[in-house]
């Protein structure tokens, strides 16, 4: 086994299904020549030629309209949108078309794309390069969400992306593109989309978190480990959906107390919907409020560096969520 | 005159009531604090008393009404009172206005859970300046109701969540505070049944979560005796509660051997009793004591108990089990006084005949692993006391006398000493005491 970064991970998942499958295809803004601005394609057009690796005009809209056409003839194409805050213009054909493909032609035509998208907030992203985009697509049946957050799950959900015979929307948070490094199995190895992971075993407090959020969360709860003696149980989702409520229902009911991070705007996203379910099905078992952890209400992370750091949560702020809710 | 009585704010976030009867006719006479109206609010349902004494002139508003607060809703003539319309009646919210502690008549609250003392005190706490009748706040309702699963747990064992000490946020009872609370009831419910030695349930929870140890083929299982148990209790107890220290010296007790061997004919035939090393060791540890009071003490938790009573504990070997008897008033014994006290101890402990005051009191302790050849040991201290005296077995050691080479009999003599009372410097003050009280038997001769 090897080293491997996110970006890399993912790139090599790619490759390896390409090689594979010659019916899966790369289209997206600059994924050819230029191997993507994050370089996940870098080499892929060499390998495999540019009909496999095409490179797109900046017209979202036609990237994933394309990648639906493609699909429905024998193709298994994965586009990239270069930024998830960027994957308006095609919401039509992802949530209208793409989610809805199958249902609508009652069972004739199913839709096996992947859309790969990375979002978060990275310094200096601003408006138009932070957005943690997901809840816009996590109420739309037919359509999955994914976002592993390690390189080796990265690697093999990629894959299983692929293989899926439904539209596949696939996060990367681009702050972790080089932060996060593991050792990435070489044989091919499946995880499965829909499974939660937990990371870390504790009876105290149960976070469950993705992206950046659950990097963080990782590092405070063993902080928290050694300065406090309390033991977090880190559960991540992975596939946000539909979301595997077995396994955050699970820790729900043996910590009695849940805290939900993530990046995203608070009012609306995926935590809310995480958050209600523990409240229904482990309701007997809480002994403690179901806290949530976000982003506030305002449009996007700012330039400006103190201001990006008071819209993502902190460690610090982690930190004392988590303390709060062991203590409640 | 008439003066008006006007709809009162009851409770902290009511804008309006309604008035659902009233409780007078007009023209009736109506005393001071005397039902007048049934009132109905989105929070409380209760009777308005009236705020002043005198005769109802008319009602403003009708049966049923919904009227915000401060509208008036009666007028009553109160008799010599001519300035009287000036100034609407009020209800003073804050100081009038039906609390817990002083309901309103008839006041029909929302239920409040079981009135324990404890709960009494956080509804009228929680009702000062609040004016609302039982309307449990989120504050009250984490004290009594705490969480769904301490609900369901209380419920499910018939506890009553009040009564449960809690150790969360403003006192609530957590999780864990109830689920310790059922263990303890239950143990204490099985105490009752039948006997259990003590310190058992300790022990029980410090190994309740242990896994037991695998088994393999002719393994025997022997279940524990009192006195293996006790023993395993206390020293696991002093291990875990005293930070040991450990020192030794070598002592040269040549003299004392030839003393003794010289003496030990006579000594059995007067005294009727065997001459051992021990007599002379607890001598020496007495005397030293006295010079050095901090290793005849125990750790008191917030504190140190310096002992005035010197009682010097034998440990004593009885192969399945190790058990110390007191020599009380150790320091009023000479000699001959400590040769046959321990001799009757020991016979006894062999015996097992004896009592729960031979083994109690004890303010320091003197092993004797010597006895069965050791030369080297880390004895575990006698918690709560401070320090144990280990004297091992006598050997005979080239040893380096002025650069050149005897042969001498020499003794390791170690403490292990609680290092929350005492440092190693008061430790080898007193172990060289104790070193030079034995290297000066038998020398002077």
């Amino acid at each position: 086994m090897a080293t491997k970064n996110l970006l890399q991970a993912i790139h090599e998942g790619l490759a390896e299904e390409m090689r594979s499958d010659e019916s899966v295809m790369v289209l997206g803004e600059d994924v050819g020549r230029a191997g993507g601005v994050f370089r996940v394609t870098q080499g892929l057009q060499e390998e495999f030629g540019d009909a496999r690796v095409m490179d797109t005009p900046l017209a979202e809209s036609l990237i994933v309209g394309s990648a639906i056409g493609l699909s429905v003839n024998g193709m298994r194409p994965v586009a990239e949108i270069q930024f998830a805050d960027f994957i308006p213009p095609a919401f039509d054909q992802i949530v209208n078309e793409a989610a809805k493909f199958y249902y609508r032609s009652n069972g004739d035509w199913s839709c096996p794309i992947t859309i790969r998208a990375p979002y978060g907030v990275v310094p200096g992203g601003a408006l138009y390069h932070s957005q943690s985009i997901e809840a816009w697509f996590c109420n739309t049946p037919g359509l999955k969400v994914v976002a592993p957050t390690f390189p080796a799950d990265a690697k093999a959900m990629i894959k299983s992306s692929i293989r899926d015979p439904n539209p596949v929307l696939f996060l990367e948070h681009k702050r972790t593109y080089r932060l996060i490094k593991e050792e990435v199995p070489e044989e091919d190895y499946d995880v499965p989309l829909g499974e939660a992971r937990v990371h870390r075993e504790g009876a105290d407090i149960t976070v469950v978190a993705y992206g950046l959020m659950l990097y963080m969360a990782l590092e405070v709860a063993e902080k928290l480990s050694e300065e406090h003696g309390i033991e977090t149980e880190v559960v991540e989702p992975r596939t946000l959906y539909p979301l595997d409520r077995e396994s955050i229902l699970d820790s729900a009911k043996k910590t009695g107390k849940v805290l939900v991070i993530s990046e995203a705007n608070l009012t609306g996203s995926v935590s809310g919907e995480m958050a209600a379910i523990v409240a229904r099905e482990a309701f007997e078992w809480l002994d403690g409020p179901v806290m949530r952890l976000g982003a506030p209400d305002v449009p996007a992370a700012a330039f400006a560096k103190p201001m990006m750091d008071y819209f993502v949560p902190s460690a610090e702020k982690i930190e004392a969520a988590m303390l709060e809710l062991a203590r409640y | 005159m008439a003066k008006p009585v006007t709809m009162p704010q009851l409770g902290e976030s009511v804008t309006e009531g309604t008035i659902t009867r009233w409780l007078k006719a007009e023209g009736d006479e109506v005393e001071m604090d005397e039902p007048l109206a049934e009132v109905d609010t989105d929070k409380v349902n209760a009777e308005l008393p009236s705020p002043v004494a005198g005769k109802i002139e008319k009602f403003l508003v009708t049966e049923g009404s919904t009227v915000d607060v401060g509208t008036e809703i009666a007028l009553v003539a109160v008799e010599g009172d001519s300035s009287a319309t000036d100034a609407p009646l009020q209800e003073n919210t804050a100081a009038d206005a039906p609390t817990e502690e002083f309901p309103a008549a008839g006041t029909e609250a929302q239920p409040v859970a079981q009135d324990t003392e404890r709960q009494r005190a956080f509804a009228r706490a929680d009702s000062e300046g609040n004016g609302r009748g039982g309307i449990e706040d989120a504050e009250t309702l984490r004290l009594t109701r705490s969480s769904p699963v301490v609900r369901r747990l209380a419920e499910e064992h018939g506890v009553e969540i009040t009564e449960i000490p809690g150790t969360g946020t403003g006192g609530r009872v957590t999780r864990k505070d109830i689920e310790g609370y059922i263990e303890e009831q239950e143990e204490r419910g099985t105490e009752r049944e039948e006997y259990e030695p003590p310190g058992l349930q300790e022990e029980r929870e410090a190994f309740a979560e242990i896994e037991r140890v695998p088994l393999y083929e002719g393994d025997r299982i022997e279940e524990l005796t009192g006195i293996r148990r006790a023993i395993a209790n206390r020293m696991s107890a002093s291990k875990r509660e005293a930070p040991h220290a450990w020192t030794m010296v070598e002592v040269d007790v040549s003299g004392l051997a030839a003393l003794r061997e010289r003496e030990k004919a006579a000594f059995a035939e007067r005294e009727g009793i065997n001459l051992t090393y021990l007599p002379f060791i607890v001598k020496a540890v007495v005397e030293s004591l006295r010079e050095n009071p901090v290793l005849n003490s125990a750790w008191d938790e917030d504190r140190i108990i310096l002992r005035k009573r010197i009682n010097v504990g034998v440990a004593v070997d009885l192969e399945d089990a190790l058990i110390v008897p007191v020599i009380a008033g150790a320091d009023e014994l000479n000699l001959v006084g400590l040769a046959r006290r321990i001799d009757d101890l020991v016979r006894r402990a062999r015996g097992r005949r004896l009592g729960t005051e031979d083994v109690s009191g004890g303010t320091f302790t003197v092993n004797n692993p010597g006895a069965l050849g050791s030369v080297v040991s880390t004895p575990i201290i006698n918690h709560p006391q401070a320090a144990i005296l280990s004297a091992e077995a006598i050997v005979k050691r080239p040893v380096v006398i002025d650069d050149a080479i005897a042969v001498r009999s020499m003794m390791n003599l170690e403490v292990a000493f609680d290092h929350r009372v005492l440092d190693g410097g008061a430790a080898l003050k007193f172990l060289n005491a104790v070193k030079h009280r034995l290297e000066d038997y038998g020398s002077k001769e």
